[in-house]
């Protein structure tokens, strides 16, 4: 909530900005939710047509296009929802429990 | 300065509002603010004010409309009453919070049950901890100037919170007094353009509204109270400004023959003026009795309130307003905690009077000051109330 890069635990109510608005938008980022989940997907990449409908549906955006075209979650981010495994053309995601 | 004219206090009201520049007013009608947004639609629709009318649906929506104008960097209006407020009540709360100079007048009317359009304080009381800085207005000429001063302060830098302009509805509202309106070289001196500290625009992206994590939430509501508390010397300097500029000075404990007396009424919008003529005529009788007028009433002025009332032996309270199975009237509760570290505290006599505007006259204030003196100090409890002429 303030320009410092101080962790939550730092900021002081005087670190604060006015009306606690957040000026470095996106910094969302430096969140990472991925530890959250317990099932995580896996794409069968013999079966993709790299038609991206798994990152357009994605609520985190946490799914990318990566060099080869394929797309493939960050699992920093990843929270499990399953949604890319639902809503997938070929039906090529499958999401898996999360071992430990 | 124009000269003064008689006037209904809503049409002024609205006037004032016009001539502030206000950019938008999201509001919704309800008895008996109704003039005030009624006569500023029509401005609008007249092209006599370059603003946006936008006609909401519900009062929840006018303060939700009115905290995204204001975050955009619109000077931005609104006006309600009691029902109306309470519907909002969730986005008032975070007008504050969002420290969005929002102004707001609050025509002071009963919250229901049963159903009452009439006067009294019981809806602004309903929002005592909403963190907005809260005045009073006693008589159609200080509306009229308080709306300058409501944007000038909400406005500033230093304060960037909301303001709620409290008047007495129909008491007020419906009333033709004679006011004086500013010039427009006065309000241009007075009224700075709205420069915001933050601001929603595409080119310097920001948040706003974002949640707050347990392990933040305590920090922002310090760092908020802390706002309200520090906008006392802006608010200061601007009732010096209109002072400079209108000759009227406000303050945020007003004193009327208060020095030597041994009694004070204590009170609050427009009843004041009443209890100053009860006051006056007590004093022909050979009483020691004087009176203070709360204007600024959050952020509570707690030093030159305790300055005010030194040397009173009693405190007469003229609630508009009770806390159910509370202590009483919320005004004498606020002043009994101020006072209770001082070394001699004078007696509180809290009256409640004036329920949807039932009549109190200056007899019955008179009548009030008698009772009080018969009530000795081992008696009064903190919870102890008179509500005045109910019938039992």
């Amino acid at each position: 909530m303030s320009k410092d890069p101080k962790s939550e635990a730092e900021l002081t109510w005087q670190d604060l900005e006015v009306g606690c608005v957040i000026s470095n938008p996106g910094n969302a980022s430096r969140y990472k939710t991925g530890d959250w989940r317990s099932l995580r997907p896996v794409v069968d990449t013999g079966r993709c047509v790299r038609c991206g409908v798994c990152y357009i549906f994605c609520p985190d955006m946490a799914i990318r296009k990566t060099e080869d075209g394929y797309f493939r979650s960050d699992l920093s981010y990843c929270q499990g929802c399953g949604i890319c495994a639902r809503e997938c053309i070929t039906g090529c995601i499958t999401m898996v429990p999360e071992e430990d | 300065m124009a000269d003064r004219v008689g006037v209904e206090v809503s049409i002024a009201a609205a006037e004032a509002v016009k001539m502030a520049g206000v950019d938008v007013v999201a509001a919704y009608p309800i008895t008996p603010q109704t003039h005030i947004v009624e006569h500023l639609s029509e401005l609008v629709h007249d092209g006599e004010l370059d603003a946006e009318f936008i006609p909401v649906e519900s009062e929840h929506s006018a303060m939700s409309v009115c905290c995204g104008s204001s975050a955009v960097g619109a000077r931005t209006f609104t006006c309600t009453s009691s029902q109306g407020l309470a519907l909002m009540n969730e986005i008032v709360f975070i007008a504050a919070s969002m420290r969005l100079p929002i102004v707001m007048i609050l025509a002071n009317r009963s919250m229901s049950g049963p159903l009452s359009i009439w006067n009294d304080h019981t809806d602004v009381m309903s929002v005592r901890d909403c963190g907005w800085i809260q005045v009073f207005a006693e008589n159609g000429q200080e509306v009229f100037d308080h709306v300058m001063f409501a944007f000038r302060v909400a406005e500033s830098r230093k304060v960037s919170l909301p303001v709620m302009l409290n008047l007495d509805g129909f008491v007020l509202t419906h009333v033709i007094e004679p006011i004086e309106y500013w010039d427009a070289a006065s309000v241009k001196k007075y009224l700075p353009d709205f420069d915001p500290i933050n601001r929603l625009h595409p080119d310097d992206p920001v948040t706003m509204g974002a949640f707050g994590m347990p392990g933040i939430f305590t920090e922002t509501k310090k760092a908020q109270n802390e706002a309200l508390i520090s906008a006392m010397p802006e608010i200061l300097k601007a009732w010096d400004e209109l002072a400079g500029i209108t000759g009227r000075q406000y303050g945020p404990v007003e004193t009327f023959h208060s020095d030597d007396a041994e009694t004070l009424f204590c009170t609050m919008g427009s009843s004041s003026e009443t209890v100053s003529l009860a006051v006056e005529e007590l004093r022909a009788e050979g009483a020691s009795v004087g009176q203070v007028r709360l204007r600024l009433w959050r952020p509570f002025p707690f030093d030159r309130f305790r300055e005010a009332v030194r040397g009173a032996k009693r405190i007469i309270v003229i609630d508009r307003a009770l806390s159910y199975g509370g202590p009483g009237g919320p005004v004498a509760a606020e002043l009994r905690a101020a006072l209770y570290h001082e070394d001699t505290a004078p007696v509180i006599t809290n009256f409640l009077c004036g329920f949807a505007s039932r009549d109190v006259t200056v007899e019955d204030y008179k009548a009030m000051y008698a009772k009080a003196l018969k009530i000795p100090k081992e008696q009064a409890r903190q919870e102890d109330y008179i509500m005045y002429g109910v019938r039992e």
